[in-house]
């Protein structure tokens, strides 16, 4: 069975190796902050005894005063999970890195969160919408979607 | 050699050769004049089987009784679709089990499933590319009026808002006798039409205009 990591000891790993970059973390997941999101995500995926080679999902939630974009990752040379988010809390405009470049498998995701809620991928190689058409007006996810 | 067997064992390819010979030659020998041709009933029972009808019906006959689907399912009622073509409901009964990939080949359009604005354009397409004539079923809720899925952003609610559908079959999903039930209702719609212009009735509706 797959161990899933605690999120606070995995944060006080980090912690030592990015400074700054953890906004909080809990039992079951850490929230990074969106500026080291990427380099916090290389690290998981490429340190040694962490080794986060598959991306199970990416999916974002709409608190009202924020969006929340979360993420799973599996080891699967150690055997263990990890769930890590990004909270993005311009409303207008929301912008998060995209970790496409380090697991393929988030193109379609980014791109479907694009659709549904509207974030923006900085560094998504195609990012448009995927489910809806062209010209489709607003974002449906969105707690304050009127259709 | 075995006793009581009789068969030949042949070795070698020459002497193949000259056995398949010998049987040429003995079939040969053996045709002489033309088998006359097993039709001496034909007369009597085509005397009793000649019937008299219209043109129309004949027509409408044929359209009925073998209506081909294509293939367009969007969405889970096809399932039932699927089990009233299996050997359960057997829906060859009514000729019209075959599937066809190629609208070009179909008349039927049995639309089995939710169907969403993006998906919509290909649904028309497909009806478009159908051969007249042709006839579309409206199977299941979402067929007819979007369903559950009524409200929702994407949902086209009712195929009936982009092809026009000759019969409804409601259920969520309907039964595959409620969808055969619903095959006869066409069919007896069919029988009703008139494929053949009818003169006397063309020269009314000119005297009309």
């Amino acid at each position: 069975m797959t161990v899933a990591l605690s999120g606070q000891e995995l944060a006080k790993r980090i912690e030592e190796k990015f400074p700054g970059s953890i906004e909080e973390s809990s039992r079951d997941s850490l929230v990074v902050k969106a500026g080291s999101l990427l380099d916090v995500a290389a690290h998981l995926k490429d340190a040694e005894g962490l080794k986060f080679d598959y991306l199970n999902y990416v999916t974002a939630v709409d608190y009202f005063s924020y969006f929340e974009v979360v993420y799973q990752v599996t080891s699967l040379e150690h055997n263990q999970t990890v769930i890590f988010k990004t909270r993005c809390h311009d409303r207008e405009n929301p912008t998060v890195p995209s970790v496409t470049g380090l697991w393929q498998g988030a193109d379609f995701q980014e791109r479907e969160i694009y659709d549904l809620m509207g974030i923006t991928f900085e560094g998504h190689p195609n990012l448009k919408r995927i489910l809806l058409w062209d010209g489709f007006p607003g974002h449906p996810l969105r707690k304050d979607f009127q259709p | 050699m075995e006793v009581g067997s009789d068969r030949e064992y042949i070795y070698k390819s020459s002497e193949l050769d000259r056995h398949e010979g010998q049987i040429i030659e003995e079939l040969k020998a053996s045709a002489g004049e033309s088998i006359p041709d097993p039709d001496a009933w034909l007369d009597e029972e085509v005397r009793r089987n000649i019937v008299l009808t219209s043109l129309d019906t004949v027509v409408n006959w044929s359209r009925r009784s073998s209506l081909w689907t294509a293939i367009c399912f969007p969405a889970c009622c096809a399932f039932e679709l699927i089990a009233a073509e299996g050997p359960r409901f057997d829906l060859s009964r009514f000729g019209m089990e075959i599937l066809r990939a190629s609208p070009r080949q179909a008349d039927l359009m049995i639309t089995a499933g939710t169907l969403t604005w993006k998906m919509a354009p290909v649904v028309r397409r497909i009806y478009d590319q159908m051969a007249e004539p042709k006839w579309v079923i409206a199977m299941g809720a979402c067929g007819i009026s979007g369903g559950i899925f009524r409200s929702s952003y994407n949902v086209v609610p009712g195929y009936n808002k982009i092809i026009p559908v000759d019969v409804y079959v409601p259920g969520c999903p309907p039964r595959p006798e409620a969808l055969i039930y619903g095959i006869q209702m066409l069919q007896k719609k069919i029988a009703r039409e008139h494929p053949i212009p009818d003169p006397p009735r063309l020269l009314q509706k000119g005297k009309q205009a």
